[in-house]
């Protein structure tokens, strides 16, 4: 069930990076933030939290814009440390920020879900109600991707940007919509953890960590695999759980994630060409 | 001849200054302050390696120097060992992993890598959180008695402050030495073109392995020193992520590639955070500015502040490398 959350954050992560070619290292404190704009909006309004996700994508997309503008843009064909090192810039400003304005200490979002339980397993409401948004919000990039002009006209900058420009799409304003849409997932897949779990402004890390693990499993760049990764990590570590203490966990994805990388660098879905 | 050039001399010269300094006025704050600024200036000089001179973003950095601390610390602390050996085996055993570890993660190429460095931190700080022998999440910590071959803690601290410099020195000289051997200019050429560079006749993979645990020896020496200072050691201190990336924005600050630019990068940098922490105003703003700091550096002056010097002492670039 964490699973599908974990893949939508992968998914953003992996947009952008098919896309533009650059490791989105703001990704972890985009994530913490979508978690205290969820914090934020439900106290203010108290209501659903599941129907604050719209206005959270919303922001995150405007958001995702201002970024790119902000630190990616300058440095597109540059060489790949510059675009590393200011998105990572601009990840330590958010964290800065965020942790004078909320400390390092815990949060919540107060609300539970009526569960359901078949068998001897018991899935909370709230467990079932993330991975189902998350799901949906992945239905629903898919078919922006490949049922829109725009869509077409991202995967068309993936693919050739030089080829893409002298069909008259403009390759600025197709990369900033990319991004934003990938930190608008970010914030999405945030807000939906903050439900589940406590947070601090600091716990966006481990999920940046979580989504690089899904996106290498996936393969770079594979939206719609990274969220059958994001999957099959979820899986993976409710499986492990009761032989061994959870504190081996990072231990064990990272010892798989490092030699998936060795062995697979396309992924475990990714062709096998060169 | 190493000897005929002024970034030598230069190099030991600030030495003999951060020596000099806290021992004419025997002043304990002013060598902490600059035993901090030694440090970063060992994990810059090393980290250059990887990155100024081979073009590979490493950000796992800081393992080399947590690990070397939990052997230093464990050799000393189970096994009775004295600290000069300690720290020595400390560096050795990390280079060693280090070796096998870049055997297998440098056939990956430029992001990816820089991926498997943050797998390889965190794999690490998970498996030492869970490490029976180095005291899980808590830790370790030194008795009182360990001191004593030093003769006792008040001056154990100032012959690790005397080591931690001397290992600060041979950083700087050993990225002098890199640079102008033909080693270093393989993996310059490398840094500029991997794949002309295999076609020279470069073993790019032996090339980048070996750096990769070369850069690890003094940074773990370093770690195993001061942790014995400090007499304690945990993972979440060995093993700080965010202190790894600001070594990356020390090395961008002062100009990745040469040996004076990183030191100074480092110097500069630690002392403004210092500075910026211990402002109750600015605390919490100290990432914020150094975030800030970063996204200028990248933008505006990729080559760092050393570039700023060459341009206006054009001399200086024959003299400051």
């Amino acid at each position: 069930m964490v699973g599908a959350v974990y893949g939508l954050a992968a998914m953003g992560l992996s947009l952008i990076w098919g896309v533009m070619d650059v490791i989105n290292l703001t990704h972890g404190s985009m994530i913490a933030l979508g978690m205290f704009g969820m914090y934020l909006m439900f106290m203010a309004t108290t209501g659903n939290p599941y129907a604050l996700l719209l206005p959270i994508l919303a922001i995150g997309l405007l958001l995702g814009i201002l970024v790119y503008w902000l630190s990616v843009h300058w440095v597109l064909g540059r060489s790949q440390l510059m675009s590393l090192l200011s998105t990572f810039a601009v990840n330590m400003a958010v964290i800065g920020i965020g942790t004078a304005l909320w400390s390092t200490s815990p949060y919540n979002v107060n609300f539970t879900l009526k569960g359901i339980t078949i068998g001897d397993y018991t899935f909370t409401g709230n467990h079932i109600a993330a991975a189902c948004s998350a799901l949906i919000i992945a239905l629903l990039l898919e078919l922006f991707l490949y049922r829109t002009r725009m869509g077409k006209a991202i995967r068309a900058v993936a693919d050739n940007r030089e080829a893409a420009e002298l069909m008259g799409i403009s390759s600025t304003a197709v990369l900033a919509i990319a991004f934003g849409i990938g930190i608008a997932l970010a914030l999405g897949s945030g807000a939906l953890v903050s439900t589940l779990f406590p947070f601090t402004i600091l716990s966006g890390g481990i999920y940046q960590l979580k989504s690089f693990v899904v996106t290498v499993l996936a393969g770079l760049g594979k939206p719609l695999g990274a969220l059958a990764a994001g999957v099959l990590l979820g899986l993976l570590e409710g499986a492990v759980t009761p032989f061994i203490a959870v504190s081996w966990i990072p231990l064990i994805e990272f010892g798989l994630f490092v030699v998936v990388l060795i062995l697979f660098p396309r992924g475990i879905f990714g062709k096998a060409t060169a | 001849m190493i000897f005929k050039r002024p970034s030598f001399w230069l190099t030991l010269l600030l030495a003999a200054v951060f020596i000099y300094l806290p021992l004419r006025s025997n002043d304990a704050a002013l060598r902490e302050d600059l035993i901090l600024v030694a440090v970063a200036i060992i994990l810059v000089s090393n980290l250059n390696l990887m990155i100024g001179y081979t073009g590979y973003v490493n950000f796992g950095h800081i393992v080399f120097y947590g690990l070397g601390g939990y052997v230093g610390l464990y050799l000393v602390s189970a096994r009775g060992w004295h600290l000069p050996s300690a720290a020595l085996t400390a560096g050795v055993f990390v280079s060693i992993c280090a070796l096998f570890f870049g055997l297998g993660v440098l056939r990956l190429r430029g992001a990816y890598f820089a991926l498997a460095t943050v797998g390889i931190l965190v794999a690490v700080h998970a498996f030492v959180s869970n490490f029976d022998p180095w005291g899980r999440s808590t830790g370790m910590y030194l008795p009182f008695e360990a001191y004593e071959p030093l003769g006792g803690a008040m001056r154990a601290l100032w012959v690790t402050y005397y080591l931690v410099i001397a290992v600060m020195a041979l950083s700087m000289i050993l990225s002098l030495a890199i640079k102008r051997s033909k080693f270093g200019l393989g993996l310059f050429a490398i840094r500029e073109d991997e794949d002309a560079a295999v076609v020279l006749g470069i073993n790019a993979t032996v090339y980048k392995a070996i750096i990769y645990s070369v850069s690890a020896f003094l940074p773990a020496v370093a770690g195993a020193l001061m942790f014995y200072k400090n007499g304690m050691i945990d993972p979440s201190i060995a093993f700080e992520y965010m202190l790894s990336i600001e070594g990356i924005v020390m090395l961008m600050l002062g100009g990745q590639g040469t040996v004076i630019g990183a030191a100074m990068g480092a110097g500069l940098y630690e002392r403004l955070r210092s500075y910026l922490l211990t402002q109750p105003r600015l605390s919490n703003f100290h990432l914020v500015i150094a975030g800030g700091l970063l996204l200028v550096v990248v933008l505006f002056a990729s080559r760092g502040l050393i570039e700023w010097l060459y341009k206006f002492v054009p001399r200086s670039r024959e003299v400051i490398e």
